[in-house]
């Protein structure tokens, strides 16, 4: 008999009835998406069990944790430095934006032509659907797009002045460094005063350290994928680096590490998720969030395999460790603006570097083709699509653009394109 | 041996049966509310050896009977060369597609763009206009004014087109007129996506649209290129797949 958290989802003021059919309608495509999968991993069980519980044990693991005194901080851009998050015992959540859901609500303060997944944050919020925003004690937002920086204006007003706005400059110059350094410690002041705590040296190295495994498994599943045939569907490697954002660091680490024994046994016995030599998909451009599987399930739905994503949920989120070797507070925490500084947002100009990640995830990862993915109105990715793809047909490799968000209404189409540009790869087209 | 191909369009669904090479059968109906059964009454119609589906629902057929598919994007690349065998570049105007594919000299697609998820610049969009002003789809456009009369349809989506042409309509502008605006609405919106692609002779004009007669002159004007449309254009996509179904 399932526990019953009604209780707690009440406590937390959602809308129970939308709540119970929202949980309904992921469960349905958790099904149909997922569990619908042939000879997956033994250790994606627990990462079923995690989407399972989602909003129930994981929410109530965190209302336990406040009842200890510790904070929960919500966040929704790698750019936010988690280190310092848990330096100061904080719980760290990337909040829910991967669905359409109250949209009809966040249209009343928002434009509609805003991109999906800032509708979704807002939406949650208004329909009462989302427990983490509820359990938060400080939402971070950051100045990575037009809409989002001003989207947090009103959902300061929304969530009664929890927002707490990191400013991301938008040239990775002198300037711009020194400007986000002082944004980091002016956080790490923030999240001292939020807890009443002092940054110590001795956590602010164990902070680094939990933060750096994390980096170092995922790192590791996703060199697992350059294999062919990968041993690992896009899809699962997907929902993992979606899980990443909001599960206990320690436990995430131990079972993406669990994971990776595994597929290491299965390349070396070559069981693979699709026959070997099946197209290999790299997709780079927008975020992922969670429950946002259609481009995923389209593309390994039409016999494809997806190998890599370079996206805020994946490659950029993991691709770079921190080095840890400092002594002191104020070294650590310059260390680790520096760190965050070499992830490659869309929000800066130039942005070379994000072109050299493309192209060399696309060779390690074998990529037969790149599909670059922005959801609409996401300007910065849709506006670097025009570059991204000029880097990669240099590479002879096929390139598919697509713009999409997260309705349903475009899935036949984007299965045409999908498919096609499969074919294309198929009969052996280079750029 | 009898091979067949279906083309399961928003609008239609095509079929060709082929026997020892040779086109025997053609048959095009309506996609209605239970394509499935429209499916199964063509196909009953001459029963297939070997039978490969394409077009918006050929996964109803995959699903249900376990047929291969291909894209209709291969389907018509492969159906227009068979007809006109220099064709590099292909404008297929569908139901609610609009295709722009470039092949290579050997006939492999190597690139393609697709309009957006809307209806603007398909056949929906003209079908619409076509009712609006009373005309029948068929005809349509060799009613067109040659002159363009100084007027523009402005709005790209359907819906507000149609309310464009409405308020055309009451400012008493002849209907002509106003179906050349039109036609001249769907090329522009047509010609920015195949703009998006090496243009290379000889082109093809395929899918329901390419019997437009105005559609046909206006892409020869703005291309400044000569247009090749076949006596048949419906057909492209079901005879590529019957004809893939026969080299597979």
């Amino acid at each position: 008999m399932p526990k019953d958290y009604k209780m707690m989802w009440r406590d937390l003021d959602l809308n129970l009835a939308a709540h119970e059919g929202l949980l309904g309608v992921l469960s349905d495509a958790y099904t149909n998406i997922y569990t619908s999968q042939k000879d997956r991993p033994e250790g994606m069980k627990y990462f079923d069990f995690v989407i399972s519980e989602v909003h129930s044990l994981r929410i109530e693991e965190i209302v336990e944790a406040r009842k200890q005194g510790r904070k929960v901080i919500g966040t929704f851009c790698v750019y936010v430095p988690e280190e310092l998050i848990l330096a100061v015992d904080g719980v760290d959540i990337g909040l829910c934006a991967g669905a359409e859901v109250g949209s009809d609500e966040a249209e009343k303060y928002i434009p509609r032509n805003t991109c999906a997944l800032i509708k979704a944050f807002m939406g949650f919020k208004l329909a009462g659907l989302c427990p983490y925003i509820q359990t938060t004690d400080l939402i971070v937002g950051e100045t990575t797009c037009d809409g989002k920086k001003k989207a947090y204006e009103i959902f300061d007003e929304l969530t009664g002045g929890k927002v707490y706005v990191m400013e991301i400059p938008n040239k990775k110059d002198e300037d711009g460094i020194t400007l986000w350094r002082n944004e980091v410690r002016r956080f790490a002041d923030r999240l001292e005063e939020l807890t009443g705590r002092k940054i110590s040296l001795e956590k602010l190295k164990e902070a680094s350290r939990i933060v750096n495994e994390k980096r170092k498994a995922l790192q590791r599943l996703s060199l697992l994928r350059a294999f062919d045939p990968s041993p690992v569907s896009g899809l699962d490697a997907l929902l993992i680096n979606q899980v990443s954002f909001y599960d206990d660091p320690v436990r995430f680490t131990a079972k993406v590490s669990e994971l990776c024994d595994e597929l290491d046994e299965r390349v070396r016995r070559r069981i693979g998720v699709a026959g070997k030599g099946s197209p290999r998909i790299l997709i780079s451009g927008s975020p992922m969030a969670i429950p946002n599987w259609k481009l995923h399930a389209i593309i390994e739905g039409s016999g494809a395999t997806v190998v890599g994503e370079e996206s805020c949920v994946g490659e950029r989120n993991f691709g770079t460790l921190l080095h840890d070797d400092f002594s002191s507070i104020e070294e650590g925490v310059q260390k680790i603006a520096d760190r965050y500084m070499t992830i490659n947002c869309a929000c800066f100009t130039p942005n070379e570097g994000r072109l050299k990640d493309i192209v060399s995830m696309a060779k390690r990862l074998k990529a037969d083709g790149v599909i670059h993915y922005a959801l609409q109105f996401c300007t910065p990715y849709m506006m670097e699509s025009y570059k991204a793809k000029k880097v990669v047909e240099a590479m002879g490799v096929p390139f598919l653009r697509i713009e999409t968000d997260y309705s349903m209404e475009d899935m036949g189409q984007l299965k045409t394109r999908v498919e096609a540009f499969l074919e294309m790869i198929g009969n052996g087209v280079s750029a | 041996l009898k091979i067949g191909g279906i083309d399961i369009g928003s609008r239609y669904i095509k079929y060709v049966l082929l026997a020892d090479i040779h086109l025997v059968e053609f048959q095009r109906r309506e996609t209605g509310y239970n394509p499935l059964s429209v499916c199964r009454e063509l196909l009953d119609c001459g029963k297939p050896d070997k039978l490969v589906a394409t077009g918006y629902g050929r996964h109803l057929l995959e699903i249900h009977d376990n047929i291969e598919t291909i894209t209709e994007i291969k389907a018509v690349a492969r159906g227009a060369r068979a007809v006109f065998p220099h064709c590099r570049t292909i404008i297929d105007i569908g139901g609610q597609d609009t295709k722009i594919i470039s092949l290579n000299e050997d006939g492999t697609v190597i690139n393609f763009e697709m309009n957006d998820r809307c209806a603007a610049g398909t056949g929906r969009f003209l079908e619409i206009m076509a009712r609006t002003l009373g005309y029948n789809m068929e005809s349509f456009g060799d009613y067109c004014s040659n002159k363009n009369g100084g007027i523009k349809v402005n709005s790209l989506c359907t819906v507000f087109a149609e309310s464009e042409v409405v308020s055309l309509i009451t400012k008493g502008e002849k209907r002509e007129v106003i179906a050349n605006a039109l036609h001249e609405s769907i090329v522009n919106k047509v010609i920015a996506l195949i703009k998006r692609v090496e243009v290379k002779d000889d082109i093809v004009f395929a899918g329901g649209c390419a019997k437009n007669s105005c559609l046909k002159r206006m892409f020869e004007e703005r291309l400044q290129r000569k247009i090749y449309v076949h006596e048949n254009p419906y057909m492209h996509a079901a005879y590529g797949a019957a004809l893939y179904a026969m080299e597979n």
